[in-house]
Formats: structure tokens, sequence, C-alpha cells
């Protein structure tokens, strides 16, 4: 291998090493903040006995699931067994794969490190990246209605239908939900819509795409909650009418990949959030040499994402859950009829050439 | 060799096995699956062609959602797998096999006639497959048809709705 291959390999390998161990890291501490935030919500303590304030509990928790019993029961159908969660897990995790963390690209030597390497801030730079994500979060419902289906029992059956619905009638609403944004930005790839998002109106306003498409934000907030299966939504893992859901017969590893996969998935919604609607990478008024522009943009987006990781947890223990009914309801004859009226609205606010 | 003429390769192998499977497979399940793979193969030689809105488009509309659909029917209904493979007298098996022969003839012959014209990639320019020109032909050159195409989906789909609601109607 001549030198230019290396490096050309090494600048790949590099950008994936920090998104994907920043969203490993992340998913694992999801499972930590909201277990501590829901105990603070409650006034109990939650767990905090594992290293200093309960920081190293989702490694005793991994240990734990390593080390329990892999059952598949009797009924099941094996190998769609195994591939579920596989299923589920993979869209969810190659969705970091197109979200841009920050600005430019960042050369190693700016580190102080001795490689002359380019990285740049997303591991693809894909020209339909935002539908990318949208066809990448189109495929979770696979790994769920396998899951369902293979487990050869009835409540995970039932839950399998339940959020196969559900994320079918939401999905429709959050693509429409999107797409004003794509019509006043004009592109589909993400570091450009994060791009145009710079500036500031008065001087004090960021320019993000919130203060434009506010109705649009609204829509797509309430779709991905219906997508992530959180609270208010989560009626396919409802515990007290399913036990668990379409993952009732999953145990150890297999049982915390979903875990995984719900975690990333609220995590991959929340940069998608960000990147749409606050930004992206952008911090109004800063202009820095690197490597400090770049630390500090990634800084920004990640402060940013976990707020709406934040907002998710506390939304879960403040709201009762819906009816089903309500749910579909909502989704069909509310949410998709609003989400399209605004996109026509913007839509024809661009042809005017107001926006 | 490069690395698109790799996974262009290995899409392709994954996408013939693949559709050989729907047809072997006994259980409906696993043939959806296959179905869903073949799909997803297909959608990797776009990428490889430069069409990376089509690869997309593959993705959210037979694998996101068409597929799902079927899955979900298909699970819901849980059939049986078939005890045997599809019985068929000698005359079913001729027939089957020279339309196979005629169709895949005619194809080779498709695709030859391509390779005559010099290549087919050197003739496309940076812009081509996007989604803005893709958008672009789809409402100047074919406004018509595609407007069409929407009316047929739109007739398909209250045809449909309206024969689920008869029949409900009637049960009660």
């Amino acid at each position: 291998m001549d030198a230019a291959m290396i490096k050309e390999i090494g600048e790949i390998v590099v950008r994936m090493l920090i998104i994907f161990t920043a969203v490993f890291t992340g998913v694992g501490y999801m499972t930590l903040v909201e277990r501590r935030v829901s105990a603070w919500m409650q006034d109990r303590l939650g767990p905090n006995r594992v290293g200093p304030q309960g920081l190293l509990q989702p490694l005793a928790d991994g240990l734990k699931h390593l080390m329990k019993e892999d059952i598949v029961p009797a009924g099941a159908h094996r190998m769609v067994f195994v591939l579920a969660p596989i299923l589920v897990l993979v869209p969810a995790i190659a969705s970091f794969a197109v979200i841009p963390i920050a600005g430019d690209a960042i050369n190693l030597q700016d580190l102080g490190l001795p490689w002359d390497w380019q990285i740049k801030p997303f591991i693809a730079d894909v020209s339909v990246g935002l539908l990318i994500l949208l066809g990448l979060a189109s495929l979770e419902v696979y790994g769920v209605v396998l899951a369902g289906w293979s487990s050869g029992s009835k409540y995970p059956a039932m839950g399998a239908l339940r959020s196969t619905a559900q994320m079918i009638s939401y999905e429709l609403a959050l693509g429409l939900a999107v797409l004003p944004v794509v019509l006043t930005t004009g592109s589909l790839r993400l570091q450009t819509i994060a791009e145009a998002q710079a500036g500031t109106w008065f001087g004090f306003i960021p320019h993000w795409n919130v203060f434009i498409h506010p109705f649009g934000f609204l829509f797509l907030l309430i779709a991905i909650f219906a997508e992530t299966k959180r609270l208010p939504f989560d009626l396919p893992e409802a515990e007290p009418e399913l036990v668990g859901g379409y993952h009732t017969e999953y145990s150890a590893m297999k049982f915390v990949m979903f875990y995984m996969a719900e975690y990333s998935t609220m995590i991959a919604n929340a940069a998608l959030m960000v990147t749409l609607f606050f930004g992206g990478w952008q911090v109004p008024g800063l202009a820095l040499s690197q490597p400090w522009m770049f630390l500090i943009q990634v800084g920004a987006f990640s402060a940013k994402t976990f707020f709406f990781l934040f907002l998710f947890v506390w939304v879960r223990w403040t709201l009762p859950r819906f009816r089903y009914d309500q749910l579909m309801n909502l989704g069909w004859k509310v949410l998709l009829e609003l989400a399209f009226i605004n996109l026509l609205v913007v839509a024809m606010l661009v042809a005017a050439g107001v926006m | 060799m490069s690395l698109d003429t790799i996974l262009a390769s290995a899409a392709s192998i994954a996408a013939i096995f693949s559709a050989l499977m729907v047809i072997w497979q006994r259980n409906a399940v696993i043939s959806a699956l296959f179905l869903v793979l073949n799909l997803g193969s297909v959608a990797v030689l776009f990428l490889t062609l430069g069409g990376e809105f089509l690869a997309a488009v593959q993705v959210i509309v037979y694998a996101g959602a068409i597929m799902v659909l079927f899955l979900f029917v298909i699970t819901l209904l849980n059939p049986a797998p078939l005890k045997e493979r599809f019985a068929s007298g000698p005359v079913m098996t001729g027939l089957t096999f020279a339309l196979g022969v005629l169709f895949v003839a005619a194809l080779m012959r498709g695709i030859m006639s391509l390779a005559g014209a010099g290549g087919v990639m050197a003739s496309v320019g940076e812009e081509y497959g996007s989604a803005r020109s893709i958008g672009e032909l789809l409402f100047t050159a074919y406004l018509y048809p595609f407007e069409l195409a929407g009316v047929l989906l739109m007739v398909a789909m209250v045809g449909a709705v309206v024969l689920a609601r008869r029949q409900t109607a009637g049960e009660d």
C-alpha cells in the first residue's frame, strides 16, 4: 500500500471512529440519563452506586447482559429470531453516516498529531442525505415486524402489529414535515442545509429554520415521538397491556440490541431536528481558527442534540399514554393534513418568491 | 478492478441470488425477506451507476413502504409453509422453460444493443440522476404520463377504500 492509499483509508477510519464512538457512548449514557432524570422527576435517587454518580452503570449493565443466558423460545423461527435485532440496530446506527457534525474539515496536524490527514465532519457526503435518513428510518420497521413474528407468541405479535401500523402512519407526516425546509434551502444534502442557516437577523436571532418553519418543526417533533415509540406514543411497548411488546421473548444481548437501536434512533432523530431546524453545528457570530472552530462546532452540535434527548426523557416522564385509536386519528386525520397544508403554503410562498 | 466494479458485481450476484431464493423458499415470510434483499441490491446497483436519488427512492418506496405492508399482511395472516413444491405436469414445465429462454434472449438482445453504442456511462453528465434533473424531466417532458400515473394511483386507492368499506357495511 502506498502513502496516498493509507492516507485515504486513515481519513475514513478516523471519522468513522469519531462518530461511532460518540454514538455508542451516547447510547450507553442515555440509559443512565433516562434513569437518573426519571428518578429526579419522581423524587428518587436512581442508580448512583456504580462509580461516581453512577457513571459506570452503563458498563455494568452491558456486562450483566453479556453474561446472561441467551434464550431462543421453542416456537421461534430461529434464523429470523436472530436476524430481527440486527435489522433494527443496523439502520439506526447507519443513519449517522450522513449527519454533519461540524462545518469544515479539520487537519489532524492542527490537533498536534503527526498525520497530515483531513478529517471531514461526516462519514459520507451524499447529495440526497435527507432521503437516505428517511429511507433508513423506514427500514427499521422490518426488525420490529420480524421480531414479533419470529417469536411465535401472541404478545410480541400484537406489539409488532401495533408498532408497524404506528411507524407507517407517522412516517408520511414525518416526510411531509421536513419537505418545507428542502423547498426553501433547495437541497437534500444535509451539510448544505446546515450551512444555509448561517448568520442572524437583527444581529441576535440566529438564522435557523425553526424561525422560518415553526409548524414544520412542531409536526416533525410529534412525528418523531411516534417514530421512536416514546411516550406519549409508546403503545407498541405498553407494558401493562402487552408485557413488553415485540421484544418480550428476547433476552441477554439480543434484548440489549433492541434497546441500543431505540436509543440510537432517538439520538439520530434529535440530530436530524438539530440539523434541519436549529442550524446544526452553527454557532451564530463565531469565527475562530482551526482547530478551535471544529471543536466548538462539534460541542455546539452535541449540546443541541442533548437538549432534544433531554426533552424526550422529560416528556416521557410527564405525559400519560394515548389510546390506540387516538394515536391513529391524530396521525392520519390531523397531523398528515396539517403537514400537507404547511407544505402547500410554503411551496406557494416559494413559487411567489416571498421565501 | 475498481471499488465500483467490485461493488456492482457483488450487488448483481446478490440480486440474482435473492431473486432465485424468493421463488425457492417455501415460507412466505422468508420469501418476502429475500425480495427486500433483492430490492436493496438493485438500490446498490443504482448507487454504483451514480443514481443516488433513484437508490434512495427505491429504498424508501419499495423496501420502506410496499414491502413493509406485504410483510405486515403476511405475518398477520401467518400462512403455513408449503409442504411441497407446486405440482406441475410436463406441459407446464416445458412452457415455463420456453418462456424463460425467450425472456432471457430478449433481455440479452437489449443489453447487446446498448453495449454497441459505445458505453452508456460516457454519455451522461454531472447532473444526471440527481433529484433536480429527474424532477425537471418529470414536470416538463413527462408531465402528462406523470400526472396520469398519479390519477391512476388515486383511482386505485379510492377503489380499494370503497371495496373495503362495502364489505364491513355488509357484515354489520
